[in-house]
């Protein structure tokens, strides 16, 4: 008897989602892949043989450890002033993933309250912070970024923020639209009839209902942050040298290209695989929470 | 139709007052008055600098700054150049011909090869084809361009010497230009060799502006394909024999287009912004490259006039698009 009873109780939605997200060949790699760069990124001080910073002014230029006048021990090689190459991008990660997930952070707060007030507010305010964001939305992203980081001045802070800003369009139209449709709703209602403060039915009654939409577009737009952070650095206006964020190594790296293959290959690589993993994941999270999004 | 047009046009303009607005109000959110910005690092005397902040209006009220920024804009002038001096709607439009050139090659690229490599992973689903259209697609989704683009070099430019490393045409060859298309101008010009020099100045940039753009067309040609062939119109083509070659031609094809289409067109957006990186790249003179010297110049104006220009001209394609989609589709104009 009591067996039947525990067969009948559905899982919980974590369980569920996790089964169907562990089915997606793709996700699941995608997922160990990015976990393991996370660890790496995290130990950086355990695993990488040396401090990022550190020029050995004997070794300029050394190829990775396979190619001919390549050594043990620089695996990778080394840049223009002696640095190991597997170590920056070590630590590099750190910037790189974390500047990521601070843009998505940002974008995404800001968004939710955005999108939930327009929501909640209908009429004139609504109609006012549509306009606004559609007038962002026209600007292609990477100019508009460009723009703000041009008045902020260049900078790792400042580029965060332009991201963020960039991509806050995205998060508060989603919100506004599944805030909307769920606003129709009877429970909706109920909570109100209850009594629940405006507050408290916004983030407590409808957003957690709007999350499944958004956790998806939060993790397809993290790959999006990473790529766009990069392209700040690799442009010359987002991280500084010698910070060892990977798109800067690249901007640093320019003009050994024909030279040196490896400090411009490595860098580069350690970017597409970690944004690669997180659109896989994107993709596979998508399929289990929402069906009916359509990646554009 | 024209209500249709109207309506569109009725949604661009306060899109555009914005844009114009975001311009604007860039030059003033800078650190600094418009004038030191002009004077530059040589400074102005106080009462110089009360003269020229009176001439050009910006002791007036903000609103008042800005109607008359609209005007200005109305009538073509953006302003001059704090470098070369020359107005900025100039410098632009000697330039534009450059992008507009990569950004059409580019996207003849990506469709020529995203159309295609969609419509046989669709019709070839599950197979060994269709996981590795969608594995490259990915990559190419989630390629860093700038980073693709070194990555060239090294192989064509570097290794296998095939092709130049910057620049849109050998400096061997001199012409005036007459289309400001590199293309059809080194043709028109009658010098030996100049054409081809041009084309191998163009495939590297072509390719790694083309990459993402068709990566998302094969992608979203595989998805409209595969919705379409499940469709009762396909079953009954088939059923009534045609052979499929026939089938996905002309009935599946045609229908999976429209969300194609304007796939296609929002894609503009992504390649005036990869334009940036890419001309950065090649030192392709284009206004992508121009726009990031300029801000590296600290000439604001030019960063201002072509932010708007930009802006404008994502703005104008869109519309068409949108324009065309109701063209093909009675359903959208009338639809709202």
């Amino acid at each position: 008897m009591a067996a039947e009873l525990t067969a009948t109780k559905p899982p919980h939605p974590f369980i569920e989602g996790w089964h169907y997200f562990k089915q997606n060949k793709g996700a699941l790699a995608g997922l160990v892949v990015f976990a393991s760069f996370v660890l790496i990124a995290a130990l950086a001080p355990v695993i990488a043989p040396y401090a990022p910073d550190v020029q050995d002014r004997a070794a300029n230029l050394v190829p990775p450890a396979w190619q001919a006048g390549g050594s043990m021990s620089h695996l990778l090689g080394t840049d223009a002033v002696g640095r190991d190459l597997l170590s920056r991008i070590i630590y590099g990660g750190r910037w790189s993933l974390f500047v990521g997930l601070v843009v998505i952070l940002v974008s995404m707060t800001g968004g939710i309250l955005l999108g939930l007030a327009a929501a909640f507010a209908r009429g004139f305010v609504d109609t006012l912070i549509m306009r606004v964001l559609d007038v962002l939305l026209a600007i292609p992203s990477l100019l508009l970024a460009l723009v703000v980081v041009a008045i902020l001045g260049p900078g790792l802070f400042n580029a965060m923020f332009a991201v963020a800003l960039v991509y806050m369009p995205h998060y508060a139209r989603l919100v506004r639209g599944s805030a909307m449709s769920e606003l129709q709703k009877d429970y909706v209602t109920a909570s109100r009839v209850a009594g629940a403060s405006t507050s408290r039915m916004m983030f407590v009654t409808v957003l957690p209902n709007c999350a499944p939409p958004l956790i998806v577009q939060a993790t397809l737009g993290f790959s999006t942050a990473v790529l766009d952070m990069a392209a700040l650095g690799f442009l010359g206006m987002g991280a500084q040298p010698p910070t060892p964020e990977w798109g800067t190594m690249l901007a640093d790296a320019r003009e050994f290209i024909l030279r040196a293959w490896w400090v411009v290959t490595f860098p580069g690589l350690a970017i597409l695989i970690s944004v690669l993993a997180v659109n896989l994941m994107g993709d596979g999270l998508r399929d289990v929470l929402d069906p009916k999004l359509k990646r554009s | 139709m024209i209500r249709f047009v109207l309506s569109r046009l009725a949604v661009l303009v306060p899109t555009f007052l914005g844009v114009a607005f975001v311009a604007f109000i860039f030059i003033r959110l800078l650190p600094g008055d418009p004038v030191e910005l002009m004077a530059g690092e040589r400074g102005t005397t106080p009462e110089r600098h009360a003269e020229l902040m009176e001439r050009f209006g910006f002791d007036r009220p903000w609103w008042e700054q800005y109607v008359t920024f609209l005007g200005n804009i109305l009538q073509g002038d953006l302003g001059r150049s704090i470098v070369t001096k020359a107005p900025i709607l100039d410098e632009f439009l000697t330039l534009f011909p450059a992008t507009l050139e990569l950004s059409i090659c580019a996207m003849i690229f990506a469709v020529a090869l995203g159309l295609p490599a969609g419509v046989l992973a669709a019709t070839r689903r599950g197979t060994s084809l269709d996981h590795g259209v969608m594995a490259v697609t990915l990559t190419g989704y989630s390629m860093p361009i700038f980073w693709w683009g070194l990555l060239l070099i090294i192989l064509f430019s570097g290794i296998l010497q095939w092709t130049p490393v910057s620049g849109r045409i050998d400096l061997l060859y001199f012409f005036e230009p007459v289309t400001g298309f590199m293309l059809i101008d080194s043709l028109l010009s009658d010098q030996a060799g100049a054409f081809r020099s041009a084309v191998s100045h163009l495939i590297l940039p072509t390719i790694v502006l083309g990459t993402i753009p068709l990566a998302v067309i094969a992608r979203q040609t595989r998805s409209a394909m595969l919705e379409v062939l499940g469709e009762d119109y396909v079953r009954t083509a088939r059923a009534k024999g045609l052979p499929m070659r026939r089938v996905i031609g002309l009935h599946a094809f045609r229908n999976a287009l429209i969300p194609v289409v304007t796939t296609i067109g929002l894609q503009t957006g992504v390649l005036l912004a990869g334009a940036i990186l890419t001309e950065t790249i090649f030192s392709w003179p284009g206004v992508g490259k121009w726009l990031i010297d300029s801000i590296f110049r600290r000439d604001y104006p030019a960063v201002q006039g072509g932010l708007l220009l930009i802006a404008s001209v994502v703005m104008i394609v869109n519309l068409l698009v949108d324009l065309t989609y109701g063209l093909i589709d009675p359903r959208i104009r009338h639809g709202r």
